[in-house]
């Protein structure tokens, strides 16, 4: 059965969840909350048929993540395969497990790139900056990124709690010799869709850091590049989500489960195909759910007569779906869209003078497992 | 102004090669790929940090049967060099 929508180009990008095991419990990750549910992980021949078939297909870049990666004692294995089937390959981690011999392994097996992320391991999240221990795993993993001649680049997820802390941040990222840094304000999916009303800064808050960025940067210059990522919230039209499902972009979660998102689980009345049943060339190319998105005939107005549809593709589903209750709406952080004030009463709450201080008063839910038992209904 | 006897390599992090999808070569760098048009692939081809520019050049007016291509090949490479796609190592 075919459900072909125009002719796809290739996945160039593919991005393999290799595990839900994570030794972190953010508030802010946009993995379902009910990874719970998933009892067995796609065993390593299956991720080698996968990194086959995905090339076969054209894919290039290959993002290994999770979870924790390094929690799966086969990544090298995957690693070695995806080097020599000519993916560039990189590792999003927390750096947690990665040891000296891990990384030499890995270097080994051609690994391109890694991408550190910094999270707050500790459930104190407003002690965020003086966990030392996090801060001296951080170190001793940059320098060993170094040491093995890879760039080092730090990931660092901004929201409410933390976003204060940028002068430090960027301190400890220069301190520890990163190249790049990305401070990427948090995204609304999944754990962080639970927790908006404690994440979302305010307008103020990002004003605040936005200003320490840049005085940052005129100082260091070169030697550090700085991306500053706002909160799409913030903005008047929407991003170009995955520049439009099923156009390049191809996920595979640790059960198998094939998605043109890695938020795309949530989409309801949609079906995804499972890597054990069927293979990448039939889900890419013809699965429903790969295809229900491509094109522009499943808009609604004002997407549908909108000059601006072949930009950014209406932005993100999931985005629709959680705020309005409908996929198929325009993306709400567009001020086009009739529901635009979803977003803006949502900035405004959290610009509020009397808005939540970074106090607990109702709980962050955080990343692990009894939790996501209970938010599995 | 490149120098003509400058060796241009590869930048760091940089990976190049033939898409046959994509049917051009491409360039991989973390989390991201730039698609090279015919000439930028045959100019990238070249810049192994052995051969100079004036080699390149020469190489690619014999290959190409043609003339006068070292004004563009120069330009290509500070760009490359300034996008951090090729460096010169000392």
């Amino acid at each position: 059965m075919s459900a072909r929508v125009g002719n796809p180009g290739p996945p160039l990008w593919l991005l393999c969840e290799l595990t839900y095991t994570c030794p972190l419990h953010c508030v802010f990750c946009y993995n379902p909350t009910d990874f719970a549910k998933t009892e067995q992980e796609l065993s390593t021949d299956d991720w080698i048929r996968v990194l086959r078939q995905g090339r076969e297909l054209g894919a290039v870049q290959l993002g290994l993540s999770g979870g924790e990666p390094l929690t799966r004692d086969d990544l090298e294995v995957i690693v070695g395969e995806a080097h020599s089937l000519g993916y560039y390959t990189n590792l999003i981690t927390s750096g947690v497990g990665l040891t000296e011999a891990r990384i030499q392994a890995l270097k080994q097996a051609g690994l391109d790139h890694i991408q550190l992320s910094f999270q707050d391991s500790t459930r104190e999240v407003n002690d965020f900056l003086s966990s030392t221990r996090t801060f001296e795993l951080k170190s001793k993993v940059a320098a060993l990124i170094k040491q093995y001649e890879y760039p080092m680049v730090l990931n660092v997820v901004l929201h409410r709690l933390n976003i204060e802390h940028v002068q430090e941040i960027l301190e400890m990222a220069e301190s520890m010799g990163a190249e790049y840094v990305e401070l990427a304000n948090t995204q609304y999916y999944g754990w962080a869709w639970h927790n908006r009303e404690r994440l979302l800064p305010s307008r103020e808050q990002l004003r605040r850091a936005e200003d320490v960025t840049n005085r940052f940067r005129e100082r260091v210059g070169n030697k550090m590049r700085v991306l500053f990522v706002v909160p799409d919230y913030f903005e008047r039209r929407p991003k170009p989500c995955m520049n439009g499902l099923g156009s390049v972009f191809l996920t595979v979660t640790p059960d198998g489960t094939a998605l043109p998102c890695h938020a795309a689980k949530t989409l309801p009345g949609l079906t995804f195909p499972n890597v054990k049943d069927a293979s990448i060339e039939w889900i890419w190319r013809d699965s429903p759910g790969f295809n229900h998105y491509r094109g522009d005939s499943w808009m609604k107005e004002p997407c549908r007569s909108c000059p601006e549809k072949a930009k950014d593709f209406g932005g993100c589903r999931c985005q629709a779906y959680l705020l309005t209750g409908d996929p198929d709406n325009a993306d709400p952080v567009c001020d086009l869209s009739p529901h635009h004030h979803l977003v803006t009463e949502m900035v405004n709450r959290a610009s509020a003078p009397d808005a939540p201080a970074p106090v607990i008063e109702r709980p962050l839910i955080f990343r692990d497992r009894k939790n996501s038992r209970a938010l599995s209904g | 102004m490149i120098c003509a006897d400058s060796r241009p390599a590869l930048g760091r992090g940089f990976r190049m090669q033939w898409e046959p999808a994509q049917k051009a070569h491409v360039l991989l760098y973390p989390e991201g790929m730039v698609k090279l048009n015919g000439s930028a692939g045959e100019i990238m081809k070249r810049c192994d940090g052995v051969r100079t520019v004036a080699e390149i050049v020469s190489d690619l007016e014999s290959t190409f049967a043609t003339t006068g291509l070292e004004k563009d090949v120069q330009a290509f490479v500070a760009m490359a060099l300034e996008k951090r796609w090729l460096e010169i190592r000392q």
